[in-house]
């Protein structure tokens, strides 16, 4: 993102900030993009003001897991686009994964990406390099150059590592780098040619199942593998009691896994199927209700660490096909929120400030990202929410893409407001005072590169 | 006596799941009366005349196209095979564009095939003024295969509540063998499979059925023995180790047939494969064999299914 480092003032909100335990009604001074005071009826002239008496303001949410699609799959989603659409949903971050085409498995793809998103990019964009050259699973990307380049995490999304060598290989040099390795956990074997959860569901509709086993397996394999090499290893969209458990045991025992898991996988299960909405396919695919309470059990008691969104754009023309031919995948970041709250707050399983620390303060931590509190000195990036808000999901998204699960239900809570960095890049109560993402905005520093 | 429906509630049949046991009795009420019309000299009644049939073939076929190609001739109606291979199809047009050029020349109904689940059901939702028939989408339903095995039951047997029925092989990958759950179980028949646990699909008991890994303890005290079809075309997929093996412990033969009840009936949706889940000297039998009276029945039964369904159109 172009950032452009602001100076803003928003007064009356209720604060939720749970990196330093706080809910109150205060002003939060930002200055030159950073966070200069949150204080009771602060006072400051010739400050831009943003009225958010009724609104909930929290560090700004950090996705991540977001597929931008760019460079190679424009079609679906770009840069500007995809972080559009992150902004209309709160988030002030997102993390770009490797599977673009080429892959960002080498610096110069990097280097396109935050070039890219420093020109048009409406949030901040932190690359995810890839794990292997060409995702292949052979041989090792260029990690330590990914990483200068400005990669905060290496991964395969989209694949499992399925060489345990090369992925032993990889979790300990990513521990020299100081980067997490996410892990896309799936037994393609086990999996063979399915299409939905394994369950009475596919049975009954006589659809190829993808087993439990097949996530459960590579996890128990990589729970294994951090614990040997004492690195630390991120499972991706957890999706299984068994990974839920797994999981749980390994962080008794100190190993240093930590996870996410997605609002889909929270809110919808594999009975939704029999609809057969290619927008209910995605990988790894709904699951069953016992696998659903599990994750809501982890949520609850602190083993998922992230609720990330797996962002997956595709173009209509994609899905519009049978369930068996459709690509895997749905966007998430505009609904997020919503989704979220209502499955999670309004269903009493977590209460409001646990569910901002699963969208902020919690990715920030385990990626050791910048954002994620309102502490004086931290980024200007702040959330404004409207618990009140209701409403319908439509096909009309800022992404580029529709292909949202949820269209067509009424959700409560929205993300109306997203500042970054000082800066309104998202107004959902008065879209003209946006001040604007990409070109419209002048340059006034040199964007701000992750060390 | 209650008070049977007179017309079925959907414009279409996408399988045997959302119907009633009234509209599966209508069904075969109607097919009943249609059966005879194969057996005149003239075999032809003018039901569905100036009617558009599309017989939409994605996949191979050769019972179920033939049986509703002749169905559809015997009602009258003016029919067209469209085949997926030789068409566009092969040029990578979608099903969605190959059914919207097909509706644009206004069929009444369209009979599809496909190997893709869901994919009649899709069709359906598209095109709000046109009856959609399954006739095989993947292995979710094959609704037709399963009111002509009913059909074929209930006219041996004189009913279908309470008789056993014995579906024995490749489970896993059958819409035959789902649209048969759903309608024996609506009917009451008790319902028993017998397949290797790798011919299984996860959870298929929570469908209403008993499983079970014995063939004779399968067809103890049967009333019909159904064998399915092994998908050759799917050996080296780890099923079973050989078809020799399989062949010994689920192949149907005259000696593993005494254990059912007298005048058990031995039905297979076909093809068969000789020597493999049956052998020949069981399926060529008249004493147990009604395999080649399905096939008869197939024509009665889809000829009620196009009259119900086209005639619900035509009053519109």
């Amino acid at each position: 993102m172009r950032v452009v480092n602001m100076n803003l003032l928003i007064t009356n909100a209720r604060v939720i900030d749970p990196s330093q335990e706080l809910d109150a009604t205060l002003d939060i001074l930002i200055e030159d993009g950073a966070v200069a005071r949150v204080d009771k009826r602060i006072k400051a002239s010739g400050v831009e003001t943003f009225d958010a008496s009724g609104l909930i303001a929290t560090p700004g949410f950090i996705d991540l897991h977001t597929h931008l699609r760019e460079p190679g799959q424009e079609h679906k989603e770009t840069i500007a686009t995809g972080t559009r659409s992150a902004v209309a949903g709160g988030y002030t971050a997102v993390c770009a994964m490797a599977n673009t085409v080429p892959p960002n498995d080498e610096r110069a793809v990097t280097e396109m990406v935050v070039a890219e998103a420093a020109r048009n990019g409406w949030c901040r964009v932190y690359p995810i390099g890839a794990v292997s050259k060409g995702l292949k699973g052979e041989e090792l990307a260029e990690l330590a150059d990914l990483r200068t380049a400005g990669c905060v995490a290496v991964s395969d999304d989209g694949k499992p590592v399925w060489n345990a060598q090369l992925m032993r290989r990889a979790l300990e040099y990513c521990s020299m780098l100081g980067m997490p390795l996410i892990a896309h956990e799936e037994d393609a074997n086990l999996n063979e040619d399915g299409v939905m959860h394994e369950g009475y569901y596919s049975t009954l509709l006589g659809m190829k199942g993808i087993p439990a086993a097949s996530e459960e397996t590579l996890v128990a394999r990589d729970v294994i593998l951090a614990r040997l090499t004492g690195s630390h290893v991120h499972i991706a969209h957890l999706s299984t009691a068994g990974a839920v458990d797994a999981v749980r045991r390994a962080r008794a025992e100190g190993v240093l896994v930590t996870c996410e898991v997605t609002p889909h996988h929270i809110a919808l299960g594999d009975e939704t199927v029999q609809s057969f909405s290619t927008n209910l396919k995605m990988n790894p695919p709904l699951r069953s209700e016992q696998h659903r309470q599990a994750i809501l059990e982890g949520i609850a008691d602190g083993t998922i660490d992230a609720i990330a969104t797996d962002h997956a754009p595709h173009h209509f023309d994609e899905k519009n096909v049978e369930f068996d031919l459709a690509p895997f995948g749905v966007i998430g970041l505009e609904t997020a929120f919503s989704v979220c709250y209502d499955r999670l707050v309004r269903e009493k399983v977590i209460g409001l400030p646990r569910l901002i620390e699963l969208l902020s303060c919690g990715p920030a931590r385990i990626f050791n990202l910048p954002g994620g509190t309102l502490r004086p000195g931290s980024l200007g990036d702040v959330t404004l929410l409207d618990l009140e808000a209701r409403y319908e999901v439509t096909r009309e998204f800022a992404s580029k893409a529709a292909n949202s699960p949820f269209v067509g239900e009424t959700l409560h809570g929205r993300a109306v407001a997203t500042i970054v960095g000082g800066a309104i890049r998202h107004d959902g109560r008065s879209p003209a005072l946006v001040s604007a993402g990409g070109r419209a905005v002048q340059q006034k520093k040199a964007p701000r590169r992750k060390k | 006596m209650r008070t049977q429906s007179s017309a079925l509630r959907s414009k279409d049949l996408l399988g045997i799941e959302p119907l009633t046991p009234d509209e599966i009795e209508l069904i075969l009420d109607t097919a009943e009366g249609f059966k005879e019309v194969s057996e005149r000299p003239v075999k032809k009644v003018p039901a569905l005349r100036g009617q558009l049939v599309i017989n939409l073939f994605m996949e191979a076929s050769t019972r179920t196209r033939v049986s509703f190609e002749i169905a559809e001739k015997r009602l009258s109606a003016d029919m067209l095979n469209f085949a997926a291979s030789g068409s566009s199809v092969e040029k990578g047009e979608t099903l969605i564009d190959t059914a919207d050029n097909l509706v644009a020349m206004h069929p009444n109904m369209i009979v599809m095939r496909h190997k893709h689940p869901g994919s009649a059901k899709m069709l359906a939702e598209r095109y709000p003024n046109i009856a959609i028939i399954n006739g095989g989408d993947g292995a979710h339903e094959h609704p037709t295969q399963a009111l002509l095995d009913a059909f074929t039951m209930r006219e041996r047997l004189g009913r279908l509540a309470g008789i056993n029925v014995t579906i024995v092989g490749d489970i896993k990958y059958s819409r035959v063998v789902r649209s048969n759950i759903h309608l024996l179980t609506k009917m009451k028949a008790n319902v028993t499979l017998a397949a290797p646990p790798t011919l299984l699909p996860v959870e298929i008991e929570k469908m209403g059925v008993r499983v079970v890994h014995s063939l004779d303890e399968a067809i103890e005290g049967a009333d019909v023995v159904m064998m399915l079809r092994i998908q050759l075309e799917r050996q080296g997929k780890l099923s079973f180790p050989s078809l020799r093996e399989y062949y010994n412990t689920f192949g149907l033969t005259r000696e593993r047939l005494r254990r059912a009840k007298k005048g058990v009936l031995v039905m297979h949706p076909g093809p068969m494969n000789r020597g493999v889940e049956i052998a020949s000297d069981v399926a060529d039998d008249p004493k147990y064999s009604v395999i080649l009276e399905q096939v008869t029945n197939g024509v009665a039964v889809r000829m009620a299914v196009l009259y119900l369904l086209g005639g619900a159109h035509s009053a519109e």
